[in-house]
């Protein structure tokens, strides 16, 4: 399964929501001020690195560099491009929005 | 990842035409604040009509959409609260409320419109992984 979060984790409870449903083996992408959850030193940073143990992480790279957080890229978290977006997508046969 | 060619969803008994595949509605929403709750319950219905499986879960702020004593007439919206009751009718009887949602609220499962069945997150979680489809509203 496949969560997608494209909410700040500090303006909105999707991306909290999303780690307290995320089960073993899903993957999580990171997209829109979703990538913000990936940034070191963020709030939500000690959650999702305690979360990399078990989970695939994604972050979608051109949110990142649009807001010019790619240097800020918490290790384990994987950039992908649009391509890559698809991809994951097509390969999870279930898609969770947390909207 | 690989970005040559995606790999192919393995087919499933709920792929072949006409099968009867399990969908989940994940209500996360507010009733009035935005339209996602009033357009989700539009979804369920019509879903419903295809003779589809429908569970519907509601979670964080969607445990809102089932708060009993809604009275709309002031903000001139539609109260589509007692429609959750006539979903028995269309055969949707799975209603699922997250614990954690209703308790961090302050709300009860005799505060709601209609019979649900209240679960904890873990527990949602794992339903949620066992949809077909999950539609999120």
């Amino acid at each position: 399964m496949l969560h997608i979060v494209n909410k700040s984790p500090t303006e909105r409870s999707a991306f909290a929501s999303c780690l307290a449903h995320v089960l073993p083996g899903h993957a999580v992408l990171l997209i829109e001020d979703g990538v913000y959850a990936a940034t070191r030193g963020s709030a939500a940073a000690e959650r999702l690195t305690a979360a990399l143990r078990d989970v695939k992480l994604y972050v979608l790279a051109p949110d990142l560099e649009a807001r010019a957080m790619s240097k800020a890229l918490l290790e384990g978290v994987v950039p992908v491009d649009y391509r890559g977006f698809v991809d994951l997508v097509v390969q999870h046969p279930r898609v969770q929005s947390w909207l | 990842m690989d970005q040559s060619e995606p790999a192919a969803i393995p087919a499933t008994d709920s792929d072949r035409p006409g099968a009867i595949r399990k969908f989940m509605f994940v209500n996360r929403k507010a009733p009035y604040g935005t339209v996602y709750a009033l357009e989700g319950l539009e979804v369920v219905l019509i879903t419903a009509a295809f003779d589809q499986e429908v569970a519907l879960a509601f979670l964080d702020d969607g445990v809102y959409q089932l708060v009993k004593g809604q009275n709309t007439k002031a903000i001139e919206s539609k109260n589509f609260s007692p429609a959750y009751r006539a979903l028995d009718d269309y055969d949707i009887d799975r209603l699922y409320v997250e614990r954690e949602s209703l308790e961090s609220r302050g709300l009860a499962e005799e505060d709601l419109v209609v019979a649900v069945k209240v679960i904890p997150a873990s527990e949602l979680s794992k339903l949620m992984d066992e949809a077909d489809v999950l539609l999120s509203f």
